[in-house]
């Protein structure tokens, strides 16, 4: 097996004296999509917000492609490849659907080859190109925020609920482009709630709870071991 | 016909100017969201430096145009963002217009250290050349300024809309997290929006100084056009901000050529820009009402009535044994601290509690010693009346803006400060051109208190009451809803609380307990006069009492004190005056971030030292009978009541420190 993409050992973090993570040990193969299922206040966004370099761990190591991170900022990892698409809207609501587009160019694309990628994925985008992003229905912000990861070509791709707030017909909608994301080589690491649609499209499961992740294993034994237990029969 | 002409290039010119620096003002606001009062401030520091560049120095011109424009004015813009506004935009209007204001005022401050007043002039830029157009002649400086302003404006629009960096800008602004998920650079981003804004705002003031001169304040309030034209584009829109400027600017040409040089609408010329921004604010759509803040402010402890009685009585009884050794001349001072402690008070209820800023609560402490001194009856009844009247006028200020909150608020009080000042104080129905009052000292029942030391000791006496019935609305259902209101508007709104009279109920009874300190101070003094009310003091006023705590009482008293000893220590060393000024302005720079002031710092002493002290000195004092042997018998007996153990240790310094400081300053003076 080749060297992971990402590899988290023995990672601890805090907000202030709540401790928050306890040790999270987690792999993700090469061009492989990895679950992330757990109830609330799992840690599940912080480990996310640990791995993109917002916030700093206590303890432990994170390599990504066999390499230790270290002091990371989360806009030279960006740029490097790590592509984050955090918890609720991310997009700009102030700027035009064009312009959200223009600033993925910072990740090493040019502007141009980005819209074109974009506007071949969703046509709806072009129609609104310029209208602000922020007048956009949920699931539109969502495609957009999703162009992103798809028009930058990430090494690793990391997703924070793509489907809060929005309807289960467009989650599914939006998971299928996950799946096609992952068609063309991207490594996925992705939360989400709505477990049955997340395992459908992803190699690898790892639940989590307690700042730990306490099982992992393929999205059908998960499926069907974890599910009762832990998220109480949800999705 | 020639003379319309004239008017209005004039006022084009002008007008360009104003467009120069009001863009560089929404370029910082729109890519920080911190609103730079002192913009013009810089401009005038920039000038000077430009000044002392092309005239002390000797250097070419162009050679000193380039280096202010493109070296120190980016340079400074940079250190001032990395420095002093860094992070401010996420943080309450209420701080970052102090730490504005501090700029503002440290500026001038260090501008007097390092170019004390003395004659300047600044030539015109090609003073020979100009282009006659019909009747008129052009001058090549109108004209370089009139094409600077369009090719800034252009400039700044492709800058913002058609580049890569000025999205970045933009979008720093609505989220600068994801913005670093983009892998942009927030901080480059604001830097540079900082380092653009000071080289507009130094370009606006070297382009206007041949005309206005090299005056600290002129140059520096030159920021209230600005920030007329920018409202107009609600400080977001470039085009609307320069067609604001423009007509800004024919408007003050014109009111200068046809409105009559005598009578009532003499001073009109003087505010026109003032007026402009009235107009603007009160044409302004509804705000959106604000979702409470995340990081909620933490205040200073409030004290239970006792104690706040009790320590009220403290003060009185102290200060009575300290005026017994002061001369004359010292208890008009005691008179002054008390009076700026008491309009300190006022901003204790307003900022510390409301949240809003008042940038003219001098001017409101004017009219009530405007009023005092014209109704002539100096007794009680005289005096609520005349705070009546400047609660009145509070009030008035705060209903053209009943529908905007923070920054607006903050900016119309600025703009009456300025009308007061130079329209109203001036008038002859007020105090006349350069004139002054007569006003008679207070009588209490019937009792003419002639005496000083009687009078000021009746001040201090107002000053406690103030701030136990403060303390004590503090802590009744109206402190709630004020602390509420300042927490979440929007929270408040669905609760169904109706704030928009509230609000106006606010700024009146701070203005009238302003006009209270106002009107007292007018009967201690004898004579008043426009020049004791001016609008620039109010700025040194908040700021001290943001420094000094303005969520506390004890604050407002320590700010007192010290905005009091300011002029004093000014006279006594002539050569730091401006120093006094930089210092208070950075002061607050590096302070406004915590309301809570120095008071605060204080009462953590006090408890630290409480904790650590506390139980050995009650173990030498015997046990008295009454209250304060009970309450240390409780709290001995019962360890675990929480509430009332940080109290016990908290009260005791606190007002000990009031006293002391008090008694300083009488020695100091003595």
């Amino acid at each position: 097996m080749s060297v992971p993409i990402l590899e988290v050992c023995g990672l601890r973090a805090a907000y202030g004296r709540i401790e928050v993570l306890r040790g999270v040990d987690l792999a993700i193969p090469k061009g492989a999509v990895v679950a992330l299922l757990g109830p609330n206040g799992a840690g599940k966004s912080t480990l996310l917000k640990v791995i993109s370099g917002q916030m700093a761990p206590t303890e432990g190591d994170i390599h990504l492609a066999g390499v230790h991170v270290h002091e990371p900022e989360p806009e030279k990892l960006a740029r490097l490849g790590l592509c984050t698409i955090p918890e609720g809207r991310s997009v700009f609501p102030n700027l035009t659907v064009e312009e959200n587009l223009t600033l993925v160019s910072y990740a090493g694309v040019p502007a141009d080859a980005v819209l074109e990628t974009a506007f071949a994925y969703f046509p709806k985008l072009e129609q609104r190109r310029k209208q602000l992003a922020g007048t956009m229905s949920g699931g539109e912000q969502q495609m957009l925020a999703l162009s992103r990861a798809l028009a930058s070509d990430p090494a690793l791709l990391l997703l924070d609920e793509l489907s809060m707030g929005l309807a289960p017909l467009i989650v599914e909608e939006l998971y299928d482009t996950v799946a096609q994301i992952a068609e063309t080589g991207v490594s996925i690491l992705c939360i989400e709630q709505f477990a049955r649609t997340a395992l459908r499209v992803s190699d690898y499961a790892a639940v989590m709870t307690g700042g730990r992740i306490v099982a992992t294993g393929e999205p059908d034994e998960i499926n069907q071991t974890m599910s009762e237990v832990i998220l109480g029969g949800a999705a | 016909m020639s003379s319309l002409l004239s008017f209005t290039i004039l006022g084009v010119f002008s007008g360009a100017a104003y467009a120069i620096a009001a863009s560089g003002l929404v370029l910082t606001y729109t890519t920080t969201r911190v609103f730079n009062i002192a913009h013009g401030a810089f401009g005038m520091l920039l000038s000077f430096v430009f000044w002392d560049f092309s005239q002390r120095q000797g250097m070419p011109v162009w050679l000193s145009l380039f280096l202010v424009l493109f070296v120190v004015a980016p340079l400074f813009g940079f250190v001032v963002q990395r420095v002093m506004t860094r992070g401010l935009g996420e943080a309450p209007v209420s701080v970052s217009l102090v730490v504005t204001v501090g700029l503002f005022v440290g500026l001038i401050g260090l501008a007097q250290q390092i170019w004390p007043p003395d004659a300047r002039t600044l030539p015109f830029f090609l003073p020979d050349s100009g282009m006659q157009i019909g009747e008129v002649y052009v001058t090549a400086h109108q004209m370089i300024t009139i094409a600077l302003s369009v090719v800034v404006a252009a400039g700044l629009y492709l800058l913002l809309n058609r580049t890569r960096i000025g999205t970045a800008m933009r979008a720093s602004v609505d989220n600068p997290d994801l913005l670093k998920l983009y892998g942009g650079k927030p901080s480059q981003v604001a830097a540079l929006s900082w380092a653009i804004g000071s080289s507009l705002a130094a370009l606006a003031g070297i382009l206007l100084t041949p005309v206005i001169g090299l005056d600290y304040y002129e140059l520096t309030l030159l920021v209230i056009s600005a920030y007329a034209a920018a409202m107009l584009g609600r400080l977001k829109s470039l085009p609307l901000t320069f067609v604001g400027a423009m007509g800004l600017g024919l408007l003050q040409s014109y009111a200068v050529a046809y409105l009559p040089s005598e009578g009532a609408f003499a001073g009109v010329r003087a505010v026109v820009p003032a007026l402009f921004l009235f107009a603007v604010v009160i044409v302004m759509p509804q705000a959106q009402l604000r979702i409470g803040q995340v990081k909620g402010l933490v205040s200073a402890p409030v004290p239970s009535l006792q104690r706040s009685v009790g320590w009220g009585v403290g003060l009185v009884v102290a200060m009575a044994v300290v005026t017994l050794a002061l001369s004359d001349s010292n208890l008009l001072l005691a008179g002054t601290a008390a009076t700026y402690a008491m309009v300190m008070l006022s901003l204790v209820l307003l900022t510390g509690y409301g949240g809003h800023v008042s940038l003219a609560q001098f001017t409101f402490a004017g009219v009530g010693a405007l009023a005092y001194a014209k109704l002539d009856s100096p007794n009680l009844l005289g005096l609520f009346v005349a705070a009546a009247i400047a609660a009145l006028v509070g009030a008035l200020v705060a209903l053209p803006v009943l529908r905007l909150t923070g920054l607006y608020l903050a900016l119309s009080t600025l703009a009456f400060g300025v009308l007061m000042d130079k329209l109203v104080f001036q008038a002859s129905f007020a105090f006349g051109f350069n004139g002054s009052l007569p006003a008679e000292p207070m009588s209490v029942l019937g009792i003419a208190i002639t005496e000083p030391r009687v009078y000021v000791l009746l001040m201090v006496m107002f000053f406690a009451a103030m701030a136990v019935a403060l303390l004590a609305l503090r802590r009744g259902r109206l402190g709630r809803v004020l602390i509420a209101m300042r927490d979440s508007p929007a929270a408040c709104g669905t609760l169904g609380l109706d704030m928009r009279w509230f609000r106006v109920a606010l700024f009146g009874m701070s203005a009238g307990m302003a006009g209270l300190a106002g009107a007292l101070f007018a009967g201690l003094r004898g004579t008043i006069a426009a020049t004791d009310f001016q609008l620039l003091s109010s700025l040194p006023l908040l700021l001290l009492a943001v420094v000094c705590g303005v969520t506390s009482a004890t604050g407002a008293a320590f700010g007192g004190v010290f905005l009091m000893l300011l002029p004093v220590l000014q006279s006594n060393h002539p050569e730091l005056a401006g120093l006094a000024f930089a210092v208070i302005g950075f002061g607050a720079v590096a302070l406004g971030r915590d309301p809570n002031g120095l008071a605060n710092l204080g009462f953590k002493l006090g408890r630290t030292l409480g904790v650590r002290f506390g139980p050995q000195v009650r173990g030498f004092l015997p046990a008295l009978p009454g209250g304060g042997a009970r309450r240390e018998a409780g709290s001995m007996a019962e360890p675990t009541t929480p509430e009332r153990t940080p109290y016990d240790d908290l009260a005791g310094p606190r007002s000990g420190d009031q006293q002391e400081e008090v008694a300083v300053g009488g020695t100091a003076r003595g």
